[in-house]
């Protein structure tokens, strides 16, 4: 079977700036995938170029083993995204907009698909309403729908949750999980890095067009991820003691933040305390997650792929 | 097939839903046109012996009114779906550029024939222009209106902001119709006239139409189509290759 998405070696230069720097990946069908990094590292540039909205100017993108240029409308076939930004058609309803988008995939009668997608992601009642006068949330739930009209076999989400509710953010993630769950190859991007940990099984961070690492999520986390957070709320009108003060990270909800590399160091850090005669009222040990690996990546240079 | 039907349904859907503007609107200034041309005109001008000046006004009213609306047609779908974003979903789609081309043509000529027939319809309830070869009008109908469409689609295709659109509109459309003898025959004007109205290809839509209707015309009606046919091909042809290069569309 062939990789769901295979990207290899593609460079894309916009002037002398370039967006994606000889980048190689594969995605393997069946996966949830995240495509992680900060704004311009070329994450979007990426999926356009796998959904065909910019060509690269060296390498191949394939999908489902379908050149996306010289084959694309094999390719198309086998996609579906769902675009970083807001966008709608304001002259049609919502169910015109599924009818019309499964047309241009060359299915006429869609239905009972259109009507299976509409309850799923909770549009049933809007299902007749013009797409102008939905709230933004809604026209994100029509965006996916339109993106999986033609029941494709790989998903590509460009920050699907940016600026959506917690509830709806919830329904859609459960919703694609289970698409997953049906055989769908999920692709996401995204800027809650909680929620690409909870969902993803692998991970691509990109930095200046350049992948730095490539890896599962557990991996990643266990071999990135340097140290423990250790979360102390100290008695009132009482602060750390000088020594202490270096291994402080921040300070949340009253709690400072002292970073460390293993729990040998957690009776020192106990022991200086009670020197200095502090208290301690709570105590929590944080392990080390995704945006820690986040933070060390984009801090560091070196590429960190497997 | 299905890809293709569904694009051009949409595209006569858009313009169907919004038919007040698309193509009441034409129908009510084309004849405002017509009504103070003519009484404006009627004693001075006969262009053919026998033909009111107003019967000679009306084929080149309803030409011109097929010509702009299919120019808007195709140039406000292609900016509105690139400055909104939703040209992204064709875009993604499988349709071929061919079949993008051909629906966003075909849905220009649509709207071209309804608001040229509009305009007919209604000013035959004050005046009666003869029509001497029928086939003649449709021909010039649709290959002006596919002309001006794909026209539309280039602008659209071209222009960033709808600024530039209408600078596209009012510094070519506009002088290239109003200067092709809707108002008037050639043969009035000085020869240095006579001469720039022949480099202008809209003239040889509006003489080939209206011979459909008197039988009668500047140029020979085979001229007037060899060269609207030849026109028709190279715009299309540009239009394909922006749809196939991505011009402005793809990265």
């Amino acid at each position: 079977m062939p990789a769901a998405i295979a990207v290899r070696n593609v460079c894309k230069y916009f002037g002398a700036f370039c967006a994606l720097d000889h980048v190689d990946l594969e995605i393997q069908a069946g996966e949830f995938f995240a495509l992680l990094g900060p704004n311009g590292a070329g994450k979007t540039t990426l999926i356009h170029t796998i959904a065909g909205l910019s060509v690269a100017d060296s390498g191949s993108v394939h999908v489902m083993g379908s050149h996306v240029v010289s084959q694309y409308r094999q390719a198309r076939r086998q996609l579906g995204v769902v675009p970083q930004e807001l966008v709608f058609d304001p002259f049609f309803t919502v169910r015109e907009t599924l009818r019309i988008q499964s047309g241009y995939y060359g299915i006429a009668d869609n239905t009972a698909w259109i009507n299976e997608i509409i309850t799923r992601l909770g549009l049933a009642d809007k299902a007749n309403t013009n797409m102008r006068t939905l709230s933004g949330g809604m026209k994100r739930r029509v965006m996916v729908a339109q993106a999986l009209v033609h029941k494709p076999p790989v998903i590509i989400l460009d920050e699907p949750t940016a600026g959506v509710d917690v509830e709806l953010r919830q329904s859609l993630w459960d919703f694609i999980r289970q698409l997953n769950i049906e055989g769908h190859t999920i692709v996401l991007t995204t800027h809650y890095l909680e929620e690409a940990e909870a969902l993803c099984n692998r991970v691509a961070m990109l930095k200046h067009g350049k992948v730095i690492a490539l890896n599962s999520m557990q991996n990643l986390i266990s071999t990135m991820a340097v140290g423990y957070t250790l979360c102390l709320k100290l008695q009132p009108d009482t602060s750390l003691p000088p020594a202490l003060q270096e291994k402080k990270t921040g300070c949340r909800n009253g709690c400072v933040e002292l970073k460390i590399d293993n729990y040998t160091q957690i009776e020192s850090i106990l022991a200086q305390l009670r020197q200095a005669g502090i208290q301690i009222q709570e105590m929590q040990l944080l392990q080390p997650d995704l945006e820690d690996v986040f933070v060390n990546l984009m801090n560091s240079s070196l590429p960190q792929t497997q | 097939m299905t890809g293709f039907l569904t694009l051009l349904y949409k595209e006569l859907l858009r313009f169907w839903k919004v038919g007040f503007q698309t193509i009441l609107a034409p129908v009510v200034s084309t004849l405002l046109y017509l009504l103070i041309f003519f009484h404006v005109l009627k004693a001075h001008v006969e262009v053919y012996q026998g033909v009111s000046y107003a019967v000679f006004l009306i084929p080149g009213l309803v030409m011109m009114a097929v010509m702009q609306n299919a120019f808007a047609n195709a140039s406000s779908s292609m900016i509105q779906s690139k400055i909104s974003g939703n040209i992204v979903f064709v875009l993604l789609s499988p349709l071929t550029y061919r079949e993008i081309f051909f629906a966003y043509i075909l849905a220009s000529v649509a709207r071209g024939l309804l608001v040229g027939a509009g305009v007919y319809l209604v000013t035959e309830l004050f005046f009666e222009t003869p029509i001497y070869w029928p086939v003649w009008i449709w021909i010039f109908a649709i290959l002006g209106s596919g002309l001006l469409g794909a026209l539309g689609v280039i602008a659209g295709i071209w222009a960033d902001k709808f600024d530039q659109l209408a600078a596209f509109q009012n510094f070519i459309i506009i002088p290239l119709t109003f200067l092709s003898g809707v108002f008037y025959s050639i043969h009035s004007l000085p020869p240095v006239w006579q001469f720039l109205s022949h480099l202008n290809p809209f003239f040889y839509m509006i003489d080939g139409f209206r011979y459909g209707f008197f039988g009668a015309s500047d140029f020979s009606p085979y001229v007037s189509l060899c060269i609207v046919i030849a026109c028709f091909t190279a715009v299309s042809l540009l239009a394909i290759r922006m749809l196939r290069s991505g011009y402005k569309l793809r990265h």
